[in-house]
């Protein structure tokens, strides 16, 4: 089973902390992964700007890494940082087929200057898709996890602290102030980098441990939609990225409907809620996005807004706890005790199954939302 | 000396060998009561009075014979009378005497029961025991790897969707506008599917909608039954009852004066209406109410004389093609409810099933789609069409889903598939098999008549003769002395156990695969199946 650790705090730290952090939940590892994603990204040697678009991913061959090199020039991006791992391959199991790690600043090319914001966001996707492709086309090659402003991305097969260890992350040449990780590959299906948590699409980020019993379903209904992002589904896990991006980006519900989305209320329970007449509505038409759980979702988003919900019968519960300006959410409370120690304890805290816990991006302290709250959306009043 | 009559054959001749069930009677039980020979639908017995010789050894002259005369009961050979094999003259025996035995020999009456240039004419079933729907096996048990439900303690939503649902950035749309949002109703996904108030007694009829209500209003499992062709009784039009019904409209659009006069009566809306445009075990043909049936009470219901046949046409007459019979018909009786109430057509299943689907996705005010199958029961129909018309349900409603699928349009039209779901009692598993695949709900017709109301029909032609209003069990007669044998409160009762069970059986499904939260529509990555041919076409693992 996945072991799920989050981590934001005001000021950066090191991802390897948290590493060390979910040694805590080891139990929970089989060595067979990491996956990490970085928000809030901090480069000792630069100095980054948030409004230039990050490529992460691997670059298996050398031929891949030149193909990378052309596309990107052809599509007028031009690279303004490459982060050099100190990478110690001989802890990486899977060393014959690393070439080189990709963590690299690109600015956007000029033609897209008379772009807004959606398009922005729309070709920056098309451009991580292509470059999928690619890699796909060419024997898998080339993997690439993200390409978004200020999010790296880390995937990798083996034991998570080792992995860290490999690609030099104890150097503090990257800080974060989001950290999201995750210590398994996919192992109950083959393993496949992409199938590694957390999933990302445009600026949206969830990482599950669990099993999704209704993934057939709501994968066939969001393949229907023919929406470019919506494809891979090498984890049953990455629909709820997908859900949660389709909500906020595609409907443009407030965060809040999410929960109302994978698990809805009751009938019997909306006849009793203000909003109930919309929320019935709203359940109906996403009915085939319905998760069946037991899963604990973490979450974060590109204003470094953190989330955590759960399925309808907390089978996998989440946790929460920190201080004000440092908050931490695991699946298992040792992990936020080991990210952490010092916090206050009294706000420690295991959500109901109608909660979403949110940790704004003030982190001044985390808001527990519940479905039975009146739903904030003026098309439901 | 006893003479040596012309032996009388014709090309009509039988022997009770000849028939599908031979009528087994042991003399030295009878006590001649005569109650099995009163039971018999079809007179298939009598008491007969035969002589038997007594051969003597007379020595020294005077007469050599004997004779003496015995009464026992003798099965009938004729077309007309053969035995059903219902099993009522066992059931009133008191003896033990007396019960029919199916004959494993040829059935020669097969080739004799086009009697008088009629073809064969009967009710139940296709009679055919095989179905691949027996064959689905639940293969994803999730409690492996993950913790388990438990479908005893843990809360299942077992309910469907009946309506059309709008994609959610429509509805979203729609309610900034404050525009129309179409009807949905939620119900349990195993429906009493359509019989008509002809084909079932009064006392059949009324015993379902008690056990109905029953189900919803004390047990919450909100059930809805389908009336069929031929309308509704007007007292319950009227009554708050009406939302468990779905008021089925056919092409001999019997019983619809007495709805429409009803309609400014009503205390609620019907849960929906069904367009019947076909039939899954006699396609291409319309309802058929035998003349047996017509009663004083269904002549005034149907607005027709008594005594005479009721043949609905095969189509409705607005059909010229199915794009505007559609539209005209959804459309005209969506507005007649004012657009609150779902309308959905019911058809056979057939390869041209995805055509009218795809016309469906395209009518806004389209509801649903029901397939019926060829395993399908009815009331009456010609035998051949029974037997060799139609489609089998399993491949059909998968290649309507996936056409969905392909489109994104999956949870826009729920298809319900109907047609042998619990003909060999598996009546969960079966249905579930269906949802999987890709319904979002099944309606049972034949299984809820056997397990709520105990007919005796079989797939082995058992009775079957519902169109003949003889129904031992009173289940599909019109005639008082009869239907009395049936008490519609033991009937309620029954559909109440059958509900029950159902909805237990759903949750040992559920729990294992993992899924609590809604019902498994279209998981078919749960479903497989030892047979890679039918795996390969209903695109499902092939398991052994």
């Amino acid at each position: 089973m996945c072991r799920l650790a989050l981590k934001t705090a005001t000021d950066p730290f090191s991802p390897y902390s948290i590493l060390e952090a979910m040694e805590a939940m080891q139990e929970g590892f089989d060595g067979s992964g990491l996956g990490l994603l970085l928000r809030g990204i901090d480069f000792s040697d630069y100095n980054y700007s948030k409004k230039r678009p990050i490529l992460s991913g691997i670059a298996h061959t050398e031929a891949a890494l030149h193909r990378l090199n052309a596309f990107m020039e052809e599509k007028g991006f031009e690279l303004k940082y490459d982060h050099e791992f100190e990478t110690d391959l001989s802890e990486i199991e899977a060393r014959e087929d690393r070439y080189r790690y990709l963590t690299r600043v690109y600015s956007l090319p000029g033609a897209w200057d008379g772009f807004d914001q959606e398009e922005v966001e729309k070709h920056l996707m098309l451009t991580r898709l292509a470059l999928r492709r690619d890699g796909e086309d060419h024997g898998n090659d080339l993997t690439v996890f993200s390409f978004w402003p200020d999010v790296a991305m880390i995937k990798e097969v083996g034991w998570p602290l080792a992995v860290g260890k490999a690609l030099g992350l104890d150097d503090d040449r990257i800080q974060a102030r989001v950290v999201m990780a995750q210590g398994r590959q996919n192992t109950n299906w083959g393993i496949n980098l992409y199938a590694c948590h957390p999933f990302f699409i445009q600026g949206v980020a969830t990482m599950t441990n669990g099993e999704n019993t209704a993934f057939i379903p709501i994968k066939d209904w969001l393949t229907g939609m023919n929406y470019p992002g919506y494809i891979g589904y090498q984890s049953d896990s990455e629909v709820f990225a997908h859900i949660l991006h389709y909500c906020l980006k595609q409907l443009k519900l407030p965060l809040e409907a999410y929960k109302h989305v994978i698990t809805p209320l009751k009938t019997e329970e909306l006849e009793r809620h203000p909003q109930g007449d919309f929320l019935v509505g709203l359940r109906n038409a996403t009915r085939r996005l319905i998760i069946d759980g037991p899963n604990c979702v973490i979450g974060s988003l590109p204003d470094e807004t953190c989330l955590l919900v759960m399925d309808h019968k907390k089978l996998r519960p989440g946790t929460i706890g920190g201080k004000p300006g440092e908050w931490a959410m695991a699946s298992e409370m040792c992990g936020v005790e080991a990210m952490i120690p010092d916090r206050d304890r009294s706000l420690d805290f295991q959500p109901m199954r109608e909660n979403t816990v949110v940790v704004p991006p003030d982190r001044k302290e985390y808001k527990i939302w519940s479905q039975f709250d009146p739903f904030p959306f003026p098309l439901a009043a | 000396m006893v003479s040596i009559r012309s032996i009388s054959v014709s090309p009509g001749s039988l022997i009770p060998a000849d028939l599908p069930w031979i009528v087994q009677h042991r003399e030295d039980r009878c006590t001649l009561c005569g109650r099995c020979t009163a039971v018999c639908p079809t007179q298939a017995i009598h008491l007969a009075y035969r002589r038997q010789r007594m051969p003597k050894l007379a020595i020294g002259g005077g007469l050599g014979n004997e004779y003496r005369t015995f009464m026992g009961i003798r099965q009938r050979t004729d077309v007309e009378h053969k035995c059903i094999g219902c099993g009522m003259c066992a059931m009133v025996c008191p003896n033990e005497a007396i019960a029919p035995e199916p004959n494993p020999n040829d059935n020669r009456l097969r080739f004799l029961s086009n009697q008088k240039g009629d073809a064969w004419k009967r009710g139940g079933r296709r009679n055919v025991r095989e179905t691949n729907l027996d064959r689905l096996v639940f293969t994803r048990i999730s409690m492996l790897t993950d913790p388990a439900l438990d479908a005893g303690r843990h809360e299942f939503e077992l309910n469907t969707i009946l309506g059309r649902i709008v994609p959610p950035e429509e509805f979203l749309r729609r309610k900034a506008n404050n525009e129309w949002i179409p009807p949905v109703r939620e119900i349990f996904p195993f429906i009493i599917g359509s019989m008509s108030f002809g084909a079932l007694s009064p006392n059949m009829w009324l015993g379902l909608l008690q056990g109905v209500a029953y189900c919803n209003e004390v047990l919450g499992i909100p059930v809805v039954m389908a009336t069929g062709e031929g309308g509704c009784p007007p007292w319950v039009l009227k009554s708050p009852f009406l939302k468990y019904i779905i008021l089925q409209i056919a092409s001999g659009y019997f019983g619809w004066d007495e709805i429409i006069r009803a309609i400014p009566e009503r205390q609620c809306d019907p849960c929906a209406i069904e367009i019947k445009y076909g039939q899954g075990a006699k396609p291409g043909d319309g309802g058929l109410l035998m003349w047996y049936k017509v009663s004083k009470l269904i002549a005034r219901l149907r607005g027709v004389p008594e005594g005479v046949d009721l043949p609905s046409p095969p189509v409705h007459q607005t059909l010229y093609s199915i794009e505007e019979s559609v539209m005209k018909m959804i459309q005209t009786l969506s507005m007649a409810w004012d657009f609150k109430v779902p309308v959905y057509p019911k058809i056979s299943g057939s390869i041209s099933a995805k055509a009218v689907l795809n016309n469906l996705v395209r009518n806004p005010y389209a509801s649903a789609l029901l397939i019926d199958g060829i395993d399908g029961g009815t009331g009456a129909a010609y035998n051949v069409s029974m037997d060799a018309m139609g489609h089998p349900i399993a491949s059909n409603l998968r290649e309507c889903y996936l056409d969905l699928v392909a489109q994104g349009k999956q949870n826009e039209v729920p298809l319900f598939a109907a047609g042998g779901v619990g003909k060999n009692g598996n009546v969960t598993q079966n249905g579930m098999a269906l949802i999987m695949l890709g319904a979002s709900g099944v309606h049972i017709g034949k299984y809820v008549m056997q397990a709520a109301a105990g007919c005796l029909g079989s797939e082995k032609n058992r009775c079957n003769v519902c169109n003949l209003g003889i129904c031992p069990k009173g289940i599909t007669s019109q005639n008082p002395k009869l239907y009395r044998r049936l008490d519609p409160d033991d009937v309620a009762q029954r559909v109440v156990d059958v509900f029950m069970a159902i909805r237990t059986e759903m949750k040992k499904i559920m729990a294992p695969l993992g899924r609590s939260q809604s019902l498994p529509i279209g998981m078919s990555d749960a479903v497989g199946i030892a047979d890679a041919d039918a795996a390969e076409r209903l695109q499902i693992r092939y398991v052994c």
